[in-house]
């Protein structure tokens, strides 16, 4: 019943985007979720709304895979809509009744809002579809290792997070058999009231937890083994290098960033 | 021939936590492993095989005594790196000894510790996996491996730091009949062809029959060292140890007590046969 459950969802694929260094990919993401919140008018959101949908159709993500990882956002949407709408104050009154007055104003600023969330959700899914964990990873450990001179323990967070990943699967078959063992005793997890669904839990976070610790000790000895002996000195297999085509996307990037701050100057 | 590993009067007590006592597995143990040499290590449980396992590359350090890995004193803080680098582990659980979630990525871990250029790291990494017959799953997620080919891809991450000697913990006491063939039969190529010393710790008998060399460990002493035949035509004695012969010579041992007079020290099923066969045409 665990198993799917899938993290990272990432697409194999080898169009422009996949092919992108990972370290491009997230600094066009801030670029891009930048140039989201400066755009103000139509004109700009239309501009965004291309250049997204441009980097769909280049990474030949399957739609109905982007639409599907939409549906868990559905309540912050309408929640943020909501709000939007009744909180805008304006000058075109369209209902008054009760206590809630909705405006032109209000509900122009709630559809902009809704289309700047589900932009921001697709651009951060775009990253990760097209990104392997690890890659990612990799990515992350790189663009942030000048952090290291104020002491941030880049490397270990990037070795932390790499773990995580790899034993995501292999915790989830250890609870499923954990399941399987409790079930086997006549443990039920199906019935009662949310409280004796909770407690039913506790008998397989324990030994879970407690296979976990044994599994992490066992780990740490076997890193050692294999002379681990934290970021210093250590090399990589597979170096990041910027190619040509990271350089193409910085320029879009520019040009994008640079086009939505001009329109937002003159109010478009 | 020179000395891979080399025991020295061994004392080693774990210790007690809070008021009860610590325990001691070894009193004095020496022991000695020729370099290049494939040496199976018996015992039954709680005699000491796997904390010497963890004496070979510095994870327990001797509470008397020295143990020496290539020449290097593997007591000694400095040397840690090298020794670790002379003696490679792998352990029991595949599981958790796979760092990476790429199999390519996992292999090149150990390398990447040490601080190889990318390229050499590159080639040693599909080298490995080419000896351990890996290579077409280089790209692979590793949890959806067997346990054989999870173990074959620790096995090689450790090749991969091209040490001088490899020690396996029970390495294939979670896997399969097929897996422990898979792995096997690796180890023995590594020893055969690369000339790697190999110290496999095991209780299957017939793992430790295809060994050149048995010792067999009782109460953190030696109790018995030779070759496979003659350690395991030494039947009565294993048996007052909690071991078993391999099923061959048990058989032989058998017919032997009802009146066979049949050798002990044959070990493969072929080899069995041949005798019964010579001894009831006789």
């Amino acid at each position: 019943m665990l198993k799917d459950i899938t993290l990272g969802q990432y697409f194999p694929g080898n169009s422009v985007i996949h092919r992108l260094d990972p370290r491009t990919k997230l600094i066009m993401l801030i670029v891009y979720i930048v140039a989201l919140f400066m755009a103000v008018g139509w004109i700009g959101y239309s501009v965004m709304f291309l250049f997204l949908a441009g980097c769909i159709a280049v990474s030949r993500i399957p739609l109905k895979s982007i639409v599907r990882g939409m549906k868990p956002m559905v309540i912050i949407l309408l929640f943020t809509a909501i709000l939007n709408l009744l909180m805008t104050p304006g000058d075109t009154v369209l209902v008054k009744f009760w206590i809630i007055t909705i405006t032109l104003e209000g509900v122009l600023r709630a559809v902009q809002m809704m289309i700047r969330i589900l932009m921001l959700v697709t651009g951060t899914f775009l990253l990760t579809y097209t990104t392997s964990p690890i890659a990612l990873t990799d990515g992350l450990e790189s663009l942030l290792s000048p952090l290291k001179k104020i002491k941030l323990p880049v490397h270990e967070l990037a070795m932390m997070m790499c773990i995580a990943l790899r034993f995501i699967p292999t915790l989830i078959e250890e609870t499923d058999k954990i399941m399987s063992a409790q079930k086997a005793r006549g443990a039920d997890f199906e019935n009662g009231n949310l409280m004796q669904r909770v407690k039913a839990l506790v008998p397989i976070l324990i030994p879970l937890f407690i296979s976990a610790f044994r599994r992490a000790d066992e780990l740490a000895t076997a890193m050692e083994c294999r002379c681990y002996h934290g970021g210093e000195g250590r090399t990589k297999m597979k170096l990041l290098r910027y190619k040509r085509i990271d350089f193409g996307a910085f320029c879009v990037g520019v040009i994008l960033l640079a086009g939505i701050i001009t329109l937002a100057t003159f109010g478009l | 021939m020179s000395e891979a590993i080399r025991v020295e009067h061994l004392k080693y007590e774990y210790p007690g936590v809070d008021d009860t006592p610590g325990v001691t597995v070894f009193e004095d143990l020496n022991l000695s492993i020729e370099e290049g040499t494939f040496v199976a290590i018996l015992g039954s449980n709680g005699c000491g095989k796997s904390t010497l396992a963890k004496h070979f590359n510095s994870i327990l350090l001797p509470c008397g005594g020295k143990v020496y890995v290539g020449g290097l004193d593997t007591s000694d803080e400095e040397l840690l790196i090298r020794v670790r680098r002379t003696v490679g582990m792998v352990f029991q659980n595949p599981d958790n000894q796979i760092v990476a979630n790429v199999v390519e990525e996992d292999v090149a871990f150990g390398p990447e510790n040490l601080g190889i250029a990318s390229p050499e790291i590159r080639k040693r990494v599909d080298q490995a996996l080419k000896q351990v017959g890996m290579y077409e799953f280089r790209a692979h997620a590793p949890h959806l491996l067997s346990g054989g080919q999870k173990q074959r891809i620790a096995i090689a991450g450790v090749i991969a730091m091209e040490p001088k000697c490899i020690v396996l913990d029970e390495p294939t006491a979670m896997l399969d009949p097929k897996g422990r063939r898979e792995v096997i039969d690796t180890v023995m190529q590594l020893n055969r062809d690369k000339q790697i010393t190999v110290v496999l710790i095991t209780h299957h008998m017939d793992e430790a029959a295809k060994a050149q060399r048995v010792v067999v460990l009782h109460k953190g002493q030696v109790a018995a060292d030779g070759t496979p035949g003659q350690v395991f035509s030494q039947v009565e004695l294993l048996h007052k140890l909690g071991l078993a012969a391999p099923d061959t010579t048990e058989l032989c041992y058998e017919l032997n007590r009802n009146g066979f007079a049949l050798r002990l020290d044959a070990l493969d099923t072929e080899e069995c046969a041949q005798a019964l066969y010579n001894e009831v045409k006789a």
